[in-house]
């Protein structure tokens, strides 16, 4: 993992020199799997770091999902102008422990704050987002039905922190509503003999237990493109939020059928660095 | 028969819940003395900051420590009427950012944890001056 250590060197070296911290802690997210600011699995209404609407802000990411028969690794990096566009790019490296080999995919995504602050605004925060992937090699793929090698998903997601509102902790939900073609995540590429309904729906909940740390699930509904019984998504995960520099997520990942094999449960951890 | 006793029983207690006057976030922060400590906890914070407290170059600050005060207790249900100038009238001219506005809520969290309020008091604090943002902010 080349990306990691570049990664690793600039969390050190960039982290000290200019930093955004318009926004309150912890209420950008963290980064999910595809790039955009969200929880582990679902992209959140919250723009990536923390930059106010007079600020930009950078931030770099990398998470691993380790499955049962597979592993998944993913870099990438954000920008955030003036709290109104995120603009960020993602590498996905998925390994195929049976096959001995790696699928690859970019993703670029763009997303635009339409309404709101998820502290401030009466209504939750309210926003549009597009992920553009595609994949290195199509050969895996093809050879499981797909019929293309890229895809576009876009998205609308609803956010809203409610302050004090569980027995006075901070409680957080999202909503997002997604229109996508994509085969687990796009790894197995886009659409199929069975292509079903493209709207699918995820969602995530969180308590922040202090100021620092958070506890949570998540919910993502998956398409059956393929008709390989692809299990929609969940996730428990704590995140440690130390500073406006940093953040911290793990989860317990239960992710079903994966490519005909069941049960894939199994471990994820990510770092996201502000600067 | 059975039912319908627990059903009496749970009713009860419903309504005991009910009436029993909940205590108010004032009292939960300490009172007087407590808004005090608080005040002049976040005052002190103010003053360490070097963003902040330019704003702050024309204010007389014993006025803005009772008015403070006064304005807390209010809005946290303590036994207060702030009839202070507003909110508004306060803050226009001031040009606060989003960005200052939730530097000085990091400030006021500072106070908070350094006079030993517990942080669920603290979120139900903020919770009540949050909607206040639009009277402080870009005037």
């Amino acid at each position: 993992m080349k990306w990691a250590s570049v990664f690793a060197v600039c969390l050190f070296v960039c982290g000290s020199t200019y930093a955004a911290t318009g926004k309150l802690l912890a209420t950008p997210g963290v980064s999910q799997v595809e790039g955009s600011a969200g929880g582990g699995i679902v992209p959140w209404a919250q723009l990536a770091g923390y930059a106010s609407e007079d600020e930009w802000s950078a931030s770099g990411f990398c998470s691993r999902a380790s499955l049962k028969d597979y592993q998944l690794d993913v870099c990438g990096v954000q920008a955030n102008l003036f709290d109104r566009v995120e603009l960020s790019f993602a590498r996905q490296n998925f390994d195929v422990d049976a096959l001995n080999l790696d699928i690859e995919q970019d993703i670029v995504g763009a997303k635009v704050r339409l309404y709101g602050d998820i502290v401030y605004s009466k209504y939750p925060q309210l926003s549009f987002g597009i992920q553009h992937k595609s994949l290195d090699d199509a050969t895996v793929a093809n050879l499981l039905g797909a019929e293309d090698d890229s895809g576009t998903d876009y998205y609308l997601a609803a956010s809203k922190l409610h302050l004090g509102a569980v027995g006075g902790y901070n409680w957080f939900w999202n909503i997002t509503m997604r229109h996508s073609r994509a085969n687990q995540l796009g790894l197995l590429g886009y659409g199929g003999a069975n292509d079903s309904t493209p709207w699918q729906l995820e969602a995530s909940s969180a308590v922040f237990l202090s100021r620092h740390w958070a506890v949570g699930a998540e919910y993502r509904q998956k398409s059956n493109n393929l008709g390989l019984g692809e299990s929609d998504w969940k996730d428990i995960f704590v995140a440690w939020i130390p500073n406006k520099s940093v953040s911290v997520t793990a989860a317990w990942l239960d992710l079903g059928k994966i490519a005909g094999q069941t049960s894939q449960t199994g471990w994820y951890l990510s770092v996201t660095g502000y600067f | 028969m059975k039912w319908l006793s627990l059903t009496a029983i749970l009713l009860f207690l419903v309504a005991c819940s009910a009436s029993t006057p909940k205590t108010s976030l004032y009292v939960q922060i300490g009172g007087n003395i407590g808004a005090e400590k608080l005040v002049d906890a976040f005052i002190k914070q103010i003053g360490n900051d070097d963003v902040i407290l330019p704003y702050f170059r024309e204010s007389n600050v014993r006025h803005f420590r009772e008015g403070f005060i006064t304005h807390l207790c209010d809005t946290l249900d303590g036994p207060c009427d702030y009839e202070g100038d507003s909110m508004v009238q306060i803050h226009t001219g001031m040009a606060i950012s989003e960005s200052d506005f939730n530097r000085v809520v990091d400030l006021l969290i500072n106070a908070m944890s350094e006079v030993g309020i517990a942080h669920s008091v603290q979120n139900q604090v903020l919770a009540r001056l949050a909607p206040m943002r639009s009277e402080v902010i870009k005037l």
